[in-house]
C-alpha cells in the first residue's frame, strides 16, 4: 500500500465513523433485510462452520422470506484468524450494511468481531462461542446468544461426576484458553479427588503418552474436553487402549462432527449438551427430519443453534412488520425469543445469553444407521449461567 | 511407575519404527541424490489418504494395504518425473522453495478430493483389541502389530542394502555420487529408484498410522521436522543410522513427554508442570542432537562430515 493510498483510507474512514456511531444504523432504512454469517468454513474445523451455515440455511429457506421481508443473506469464511474475522465483521456492517450478523464458532472470532458489529448498532447473533467477559460485566443489548456460555457444558459433566460419587476423575485438556476454562467449569460443580491433569499441546494427535498415565492411575473416570480432530483420535486410541472400562466423560468431543470418524469407537461415551438429535418434540423432529433429509448427515448443536437463530430473527422481525428503525422495539422483540426451539424450553436471561435446560447426553449407533448423541438424563433445568449476575444491562 | 514406564518404552518403540519409515526413504533421497525434500511429509499423508479410499471402497484394511502399495509406486514415479527430476542440479534453497510450494499445493488438492473433514480407517478385525500386559495393564494389539511390520522392513531394507546389487549401488551413491556416476551406472534411473522406494516407504508409514489417528491435510507437517532430527542424528544416507536414529529420538520424546511433567509436579503447579514438560519433551530431542552432532558433526553413521 502506497503512502497515498494509505492517507486516502484513513480520510475515508474517518468520514465514514460518525455515520455509525448513531444507534440506527443505515442498514434499518432499506426494505431488505440483510444477514451476514461469518463462519470457519476451511481448516481443520471447517466441519463446525458448515454445520451451523447448513442449520441456519436450511431454516432460512424453509422459512422463505425471514421476518416476511424479501432476504439476502451473505456467508464469510473467518478462516479461524481472528484479524480477518474483524475486517470482515467491519465490511458486512459498514458496506454491505448488514442488519444482523450470525456466527462464529470459536470465541477468540467472537472475541474479535464483537466490537466492530455492535458498537454500529447491528445485531450480532453467536449462534455457538458464549465467552465468559460478555456474559457479565461487558454484557450488550445488541449481542444475543442462541448456544451457550461455554462453562456451562463442562459444568453439567462436574455435576454428573458429582451425582455419580465419583472420588477420582482424572482431567485431560488442551493447553489453551479454552482447555483451562473447560477443567475449571468441571470443577465448579466436582468436588471430588483429582487422579491427574494433564495439559496436552493444541493440535496433538497421538495420545498413546496420557492414555499410559491413565492406565497407570486407574481413575474413577475420565473428564476431558478435545475438540475436533484431537477428540475423533482421542476416542479411537481409548477404545484400542483396552480402557473402555473406565468412563469418558466429555464436552465438545463426542458430538455429531466427530461421531462420523470415530462411529463405534465411541459408542457409550458421554457428553454434556444442551440438546441431542433424539429429543422427542415436533419442532425437533422437523428439524432433524428435515437436515438429514437435505445434507444426509445427523445434525449437530452447531447446526441446531444456528437454524434457532434464523428462526430468532424471524420471530422479532415478523413482530415488528419488517420496521427495524426502532431499536429499542427491535431489541425487546429479540429479547422475547418467541419461537419453538428444537431443545424445547428456551429464553433469554438478562445478559442475553439462553436459560435453558442441560442433559447428559450419550453417543449411540441409531436405528437409522447413522451415529448421533442420544438424551440419557437431564442435569440442569433452566439453568442461568454463573456470570449473569455480573451483567447490569436491564 | 514401572508401569508407566514400560507402557511408555512400546509407545516409544512404535513411534521409533514410524519415523523410521519415513526417515528411510528421507535420508537415502537426501544422502544420495543431495536434494532436500520438504515434501516427504506430504508422501505420509497420501499414504494415509490412499488406504482411507482404498479401504472404503473395498471394505477391508487388507485390501485397502495391498492397493494402497502400487499406488504409492505410481505417486513416487509421478513425483519424480513431474517435479524431483527438475531439482536435482538446483541449489538447496531453489529445492526447499519448491518443495514447499509443493507441501502447499498437495494439501489443497487433497482439500479439493478428499474434502475438509477428517477421514477414519477402520482397524483390521484381527488387530482390534488389546492384550493384557501385566496387571491392569492393556496394550493395543494394534500398537505392536505396527512395531512387528516396522521391525520386519527395517530388516528387508538392512538385507537389501548389504547384501544385493542395488543395496551396494545405494551405499556407493551415498558415499560418493560423483564417482558411482562415473562408473557408468545409469544415475537417472537410481535416483528415480530411490526416490519411488522412499515415497513407498513414507506412504506404508502414513497407511500403518491411518487406523490409530484421523486422516487429516496437516498431519505430514507434525513428522516432518522429527524426521529430519532423525536424520541429521543418524548421519546423512545411513539406512542404520536412521533406524538408530529413530528409536533414540522417539524413546526420549515419549519419556520425556510423561516423566518430565511427574518431576515437574513435585515443585510447580499442574498447569505449569504440564506446560513446562511440554516444552520440555521436545528440548529432549533437539539437545540428544546437539551432543550427538558435537562428539560426531557428521552423526551417529555418517560418511560425510
Amino acid at each position: 500500500m502506497t503512502l497515498k493510498t494509505l492517507l486516502a483510507g484513513s480520510a475515508l474512514a474517518a468520514l465514514a465513523a460518525p455515520a455509525f456511531a448513531q444507534d440506527v444504523p443505515a442498514s434499518a432504512e432499506d426494505d431488505v433485510l440483510k444477514i451476514g454469517l461469518i463462519y470457519t468454513l476451511s481448516g481443520p474445523a471447517a466441519a463446525l462452520g458448515e454445520q451451523a451455515r447448513n442449520g441456519f440455511m436450511l431454516a432460512a429457506e424453509s422459512i422463505g422470506e425471514i421476518g416476511g421481508m424479501e432476504t439476502e443473506i451473505v456467508v464469510i469464511d473467518d478462516e479461524q484468524r481472528p484479524d480477518k474475522a474483524a475486517d470482515d465483521a467491519r465490511e458486512l456492517v459498514q458496506r454491505e450494511n448488514v442488519d444482523f450478523v450470525v456466527g462464529p464458532i470459536f470465541s477468540n472470532i467472537l472475541v474479535a468481531i464483537h466490537q466492530p458489529v455492535t458498537e454500529t448498532g447491528t445485531i450480532l447473533i453467536s449462534t455457538n462461542a458464549g465467552t465468559s467477559n460478555f456474559a457479565g460485566a461487558e454484557c450488550n443489548p445488541n449481542f444475543f446468544v442462541t448456544s451457550y456460555q461455554n462453562d456451562q457444558n463442562h459444568e453439567v459433566m462436574g455435576a454428573y461426576a458429582e451425582q455419580q460419587g465419583y472420588q477420582n476423575v482424572f482431567l485431560m485438556a488442551p493447553n489453551y484458553q479454552a482447555g483451562k476454562d473447560s477443567l475449571a467449569g468441571f470443577k465448579h460443580s466436582y468436588t471430588g479427588g483429582v487422579a491427574g491433569e494433564v495439559f496436552t499441546e493444541l493440535g496433538q494427535l497421538d495420545f498413546s503418552s496420557e492414555l499410559a498415565q491413565i492406565a497407570a492411575f486407574q481413575p474413577d473416570a475420565l473428564f476431558t474436553f478435545m475438540p475436533g480432530g484431537m477428540g475423533v483420535n482421542l476416542v479411537k486410541q481409548y477404545a484400542q487402549a483396552g480402557l473402555s472400562g473406565i468412563p469418558f466423560l466429555s464436552a465438545f468431543t463426542v458430538d455429531e462432527t466427530t461421531l462420523p470418524a470415530t462411529q463405534d469407537a465411541a459408542v457409550g461415551l458421554l457428553g454434556g449438551a444442551n440438546w441431542a438429535p433424539d429429543m422427542d418434540n415436533a419442532a425437533n423432529e422437523a428439524f432433524v427430519s428435515a437436515y438429514m433429509e437435505k445434507y444426509g448427515a445427523v445434525p449437530g448443536t452447531y447446526a441446531m443453534q444456528a437454524y434457532d437463530a434464523a428462526q430468532l430473527i424471524d420471530s422479532a422481525v415478523r413482530k415488528l412488520g419488517g420496521d427495524l428503525a426502532d431499536r429499542d422495539a427491535l431489541r425487546a422483540a429479540i429479547k422475547e425469543a418467541d419461537f419453538d426451539s428444537p431443545r424445547g424450553d428456551f429464553s433469554f436471561g438478562v445478559n442475553n445469553y439462553p436459560v435453558q435446560d442441560f442433559y447428559i447426553v450419550e453417543a449411540v449407533k441409531r436405528d437409522d444407521g447413522f451415529y448421533g448423541t442420544s438424551v440419557r438424563e437431564k442435569i440442569f433445568d433452566d439453568y442461568v449461567d454463573t456470570y449473569a449476575d455480573a451483567c447490569t444491562m436491564q | 511407575m514401572t508401569n508407566l514406564f514400560v507402557l511408555q518404552l512400546l509407545n516409544g518403540l512404535q513411534l521409533g519404527v514410524l519415523l523410521f519409515l519415513i526417515a528411510a526413504g528421507l535420508t537415502l533421497v537426501f544422502g544420495i541424490m543431495d536434494v532436500i525434500n520438504l515434501a516427504h511429509g506430504v508422501l505420509y499423508m497420501v499414504g494415509a489418504y490412499l488406504i482411507a479410499t482404498f479401504a472404503a471402497a473395498t471394505g477391508s484394511f487388507w485390501w485397502g494395504l495391498l492397493l494402497m502399495l502400487p499406488a504409492a509406486v505410481a505417486v513416487g514415479l509421478a513425483l519424480e518425473w513431474v517435479v524431483m527430476r527438475r531439482l536435482y542440479a538446483r541449489s538447496h534453497l531453489d529445492q526447499v522453495l519448491a518443495t514447499f510450494g509443493l507441501v502447499m499445493m498437495a494439501n489443497e488438492v487433497v482439500k479439493i478430493v478428499w474434502g475438509v473433514s477428517p477421514l477414519s480407517v477402520p482397524l483390521p478385525g484381527i488387530l482390534s483389541g488389546s492384550v493384557p500386559l501385566m496387571g491392569p495393564l492393556q496394550y493395543p494389539v494394534y500398537r505392536i502389530a505396527i512395531i512387528v511390520a516396522g521391525l520386519a522392513v527395517a530388516l528387508g531394507l538392512f538385507l537389501m542394502v548389504n547384501y544385493t546389487r542395488i543395496g551396494m549401488l545405494l551405499r556407493a551413491g551415498a558415499t560418493n555420487r560423483d564417482m558411482v556416476s562415473a562408473l557408468g551406472v545409469d544415475i537417472g534411473r537410481l535416483f528415480a529408484v530411490v526416490f519411488t522406494l522412499g515415497a513407498v516407504l513414507a506412504c506404508l508409514a502414513g497407511a500403518l498410522v491411518a487406523p490409530i489417528l484421523s486422516v487429516d491435510t496437516g498431519m505430514g507437517e507434525s513428522v516432518l521436522i522429527l524426521t529430519f532430527v532423525v536424520v541429521v542424528i543418524g548421519g546423512i544416507g545411513s539406512i542404520k543410522g536412521a533406524f538408530l536414529g529413530a528409536i533414540l529420538v522417539a524413546v526420549v520424546d515419549t519419556l520425556g513427554g510423561v516423566f518430565g511433567p511427574i518431576l515437574l509436579r513435585q515443585v510447580l503447579d499442574p498447569a505449569a508442570a504440564g506446560q513446562a514438560g511440554r516444552t520440555l519433551a521436545p528440548m529432549l530431542v533437539y539437545i540428544l542432537m546437539a551432543v550427538i552432532l558435537f562428539a560426531r558433526p557428521a552423526g551417529l553413521f555418517g560418511r560425510r562430515g
